[in-house]
């Protein structure tokens, strides 16, 4: 009999990590097998892909705002006055052998990355998933969400064509307009008025490839621990799938080929989109200088709840005679994504209040079995939505030709509006979801009732009595 | 030589190794997963996809040895390498549907330790009986520790000149400096056509400063209303503004210009970014927009030779708002 190839290897790792036993316990640590249960998993991968493919963009990016004059292969440019950093992005797309492809990568995965977190928030919130044990992973996972927000958006900074610019520059408008500290908080990061001093692009640059990264690495890691720590949650799909028991596809083998197959599937749609469908050609956009814009600007998705926030807001600066107390872009640009954010942190312990149930929660709801949470959820999520539909409104002027004004008046009611309509309708909806499934019930139960009793009376009637 | 000796001495001690210690017959343990059907058409589906993922990453080396910036390279290179990822993900599908066997197993969700909390909690106790005086201790620790983290944090100030925000309300313009364009090429007052803009900048002075670039324009010197004290602002309806925004810092960079005045809204700068709409017949006032503030008006003069320039400093404050924008005078 040969010997196992597995066995040394094995024993070696044993002999010196004793990690056998946690080995076999890892490999048959369950999943429920739910497609909703991947959201979080998509988010992980593209990651990666955000890791990998920025690795090789680092390998060419110049993170300097100093001038030069672009003589490139790219003739339509040629002669312009433009940053390193700038020019260095033209060359990784236009020059470099596939630097196109990476770069437009990088900018897929990172909208895809946002995009995931946020279905996997939405699916986190509406199966309750968030109550006790797991309000930690909640409270994490809402910062890796904002966290990857700041992320992306000094992604797309430091790149410093036109668009990059116009939003560096609301950036520092909404920066100033934080009452008290403001202005010396900016001066802080920026190091200079607008366009700031060469430091600023440094600072971004170790930020957005070192700091940040590490800090989402961190987040993603205590992420994932705590789950571990306390399992998924499971639908009641049968009567076995219990607060106490878990059922699911153990990691090995079961889990792992999905798993492997999901990232697989992730990156080779993120390369095929990198390959095939533009985005943000900056060399259409040229530099950026602070006395440049365009019309019809528009951010990365993620960010389009600012803008539009920043553009519903009505005109007014809080003042006291001719002191600026509150400029206006606080109200869109920082409260705002603060009342969203807080919103959200608060969920878990505010469900807790309302409802006084402070039980340990491993099965998860389904939408109708929580009313009241589920219509908040869609009411809170369509007034966000509403906000960063408007953040379109000049795009939607285009297309259809809306009147922005009218578009603005409409929405100015809209996003109160139709939330509160929102709530109630779903609300009710998930009320008679529940009502059918008792209906339902009691039929069956009638109707299994009169089988039984007519198989009771069954063998009476034959006996012809 | 040396090196042959060591190599037989390796190959046979290998070999030795191998056989000195004599298999025992030992009793097959019980299966751990369950047992499954061989499934050769799968395994024969997840060859060919294998296959396809080799030839799809090798035309990814092909295309990247062939490539050039200006044809069709960028999307080969993306079917290529992504279409040898799908291969294998589907591969993988494969593996996971047909070839691996599906458990459904039970496990319990961890529990709850009272009694370890319990412990904990006793140990930190325990471990301080000794201590007597513990708030003073745990007081004089936090000092410490507070005071230190304090020390660590203080060198964060040196990143800008936190303190000193009179940085940002410099501007280039004083009277007598006159106005160039983006050439640098001085702008006469003929220059500075009905209808059109023009962006302006002060001479030799960075372009690239926020209190610096200017939206010229010229109207109908008759129909300004301008605020008190700017009526000589204006020579033959020439006027200049800030172009930057005052709600969030983006460059004023649109001029309406109704083709139909008849109907249309009269002549106004907006900024593109959130629609903040100026008028500049009434000194930059906000018709539209969320802005909290007029577009800072810069004061005009004609010289002798027909040059524009600067008759002053401007209005107000350049750039977004801020903490007491309104209040501090612009530097003369």
């Amino acid at each position: 009999m040969n010997r196992d190839p597995l066995a040394d290897p094995v024993r070696f790792i044993d002999e010196r990590t004793a990690a056998a036993p946690q080995m076999r316990k890892f490999m048959r640590y369950l999943f429920p097998d739910h497609w909703s249960f991947l959201l979080g998993e998509v988010a992980l991968y593209a990651f990666l892909v955000l890791i990998a493919t920025g690795i090789y963009l680092a390998l060419f990016f110049d993170p300097s705002t100093a001038k030069t004059v672009y003589h490139g292969s790219y003739t339509p440019l040629d002669g312009v006055r433009m940053s390193n950093a700038f020019k260095s992005v033209v060359d990784i797309s236009l020059t470099y052998k596939a630097g196109l492809l990476m770069r437009q990568t990088h900018h897929w995965a990172a909208d895809v990355f946002v995009a995931a977190i946020l279905m996997h928030l939405m699916r986190v919130f509406f199966t309750g998933a968030f109550r006790k044990p797991r309000e930690l992973t909640w409270i994490v996972g809402l910062i890796l969400l904002f966290t990857a927000l700041l992320e992306g958006y000094m992604g797309y900074s430091l790149v410093d064509d036109l668009l990059s610019g116009m939003g560096l520059a609301i950036g520092y408008g909404v920066g100033l307009s934080i009452p008290v500290i403001g202005g010396p908080v900016i001066q802080a990061l920026f190091g200079a008025p607008f366009p700031g001093s060469p430091h600023l692009w440094s600072r971004m640059y170790i930020a957005h490839v070192l700091l940040v990264p590490l800090l989402l690495l961190a987040l993603i890691g205590v992420h994932l621990l705590l789950v571990m720590a306390r399992h998924h949650t499971q639908f009641r799909e049968s009567p076995r799938h219990t607060q106490k028991r878990i059922i699911g596809v153990p990691l090995f083998p079961g889990q792992v080929p999905r798993s492997l197959a999901l990232m697989l599937f992730v990156a080779g749609l993120l390369f095929l989109l990198g390959g095939l469908i533009q985005i943000n050609p900056i060399w259409q956009w040229g530099p950026y200088e602070p006395w440049l814009g365009t019309n019809g600007a528009q951010p990365d998705w993620y960010l389009g709840w600012l803008i539009g926030a920043l553009r519903l807001m009505p005109g007014f600066d809080v003042t006291i005679g001719h002191y600026t107390l509150i400029p206006n872009p606080f109200w869109g640009g920082v409260l705002f994504p603060l009342v969203v954010l807080g919103v959200l942190l608060a969920v878990p312990f505010a469900e807790r209040r309302l409802t006084g149930d402070r039980g340990v929660h491993n099965l998860a709801d389904r939408p109708r079995d929580a009313p009241g949470r589920t219509a908040f959820g869609v009411a809170f999520l369509s007034w966000v939505f509403l906000i960063f539909a408007f953040g379109a409104a000049d795009r939607i002027f285009v297309l259809w030709g809306l009147s922005y004004n009218v578009q603005l008046f409409v929405f100015r009611i809209a996003i109160w509006v139709i939330p509160a309509i929102l709530y109630v309708v779903t609300r009710r909806w998930c009320r008679a979801l529940q009502v059918a499934e008792e209906v339902e019930a009691i039929q069956e139960s009638a109707e299994e009732d009169i089988r039984s009793r007519a198989k009771a009376r069954a063998p009476t009637a034959a006996g012809g009595r | 030589m040396k090196l042959w000796q060591w190599l037989f001495a390796l190959i046979v001690g290998r070999i030795l190794r191998r056989r000195s210690p004599p298999e025992e017959p030992r009793q097959k343990p019980e299966r751990i997963v369950p047992v499954g059907s061989p499934q050769r058409r799968a395994e024969n589906l997840v060859l060919v996809f294998l296959g396809l993922a080799v030839v799809f990453a090798l035309g990814f080396i092909v295309v990247y040895g062939q490539f050039s910036p200006r044809g069709m390279s960028n999307s080969l290179l993306g079917i290529t390498l992504g279409g040898s990822l799908l291969w294998i993900a589907l591969a993988l599908t494969v593996v996971a549907k047909r070839l691996v066997v599906t458990e459904e197993l039970e496990d319990d969700y961890p529990e709850q330790h009272p009694e370890k909390q319990r412990e904990v909690v006793q140990i930190v106790h325990e471990s301080g009986s000794r201590i007597t005086r513990k708030r003073l201790l745990v007081g004089a620790g936090a000092a410490a520790g507070g005071t230190l983290g304090l020390a660590a944090l203080t060198p964060v100030l040196s990143l800008g000149p936190v303190w000193d925000t009179d940085a940002l309300d410099e501007t280039p313009w004083r009277r007598g400096v006159r106005l160039v364009d983006d050439e640098g090429t001085p702008l006469r007052a003929d220059d500075i056509q009905h209808q059109s803009f023009y962006t302006a900048f002060a001479e030799g002075a960075d372009k690239e400063l926020l209190g610096n670039s200017l939206v010229v324009i010229r109207l109908d010197p008759d129909k300004l209303h301008l605020p008190h004290g700017r009526s000589d602002w204006a020579p033959y309806g020439i006027m200049a503004y800030s172009k930057i925004c005052t709600h969030a810092g983006c460059a004023v960079a649109l001029y309406r210009n109704p083709k139909f005045p008849a109907v249309q809204p009269s002549p106004a700068l907006v900024c593109p970014c959130h629609y903040s709409t100026f008028d500049p017949f009434t000194g930059g006032q906000v018709v539209y927009g969320p802005a909290g503030r007029p577009l800072p008006q810069l004061p005009l003069m004609i010289d002798d030779e027909g040059y524009l320039r600067a008759a002053g400093n401007f209005s107000a404050r350049v750039g977004p708002s801020w903490w007491n924008v309104r209040e501090r005078p612009t530097n003369a």
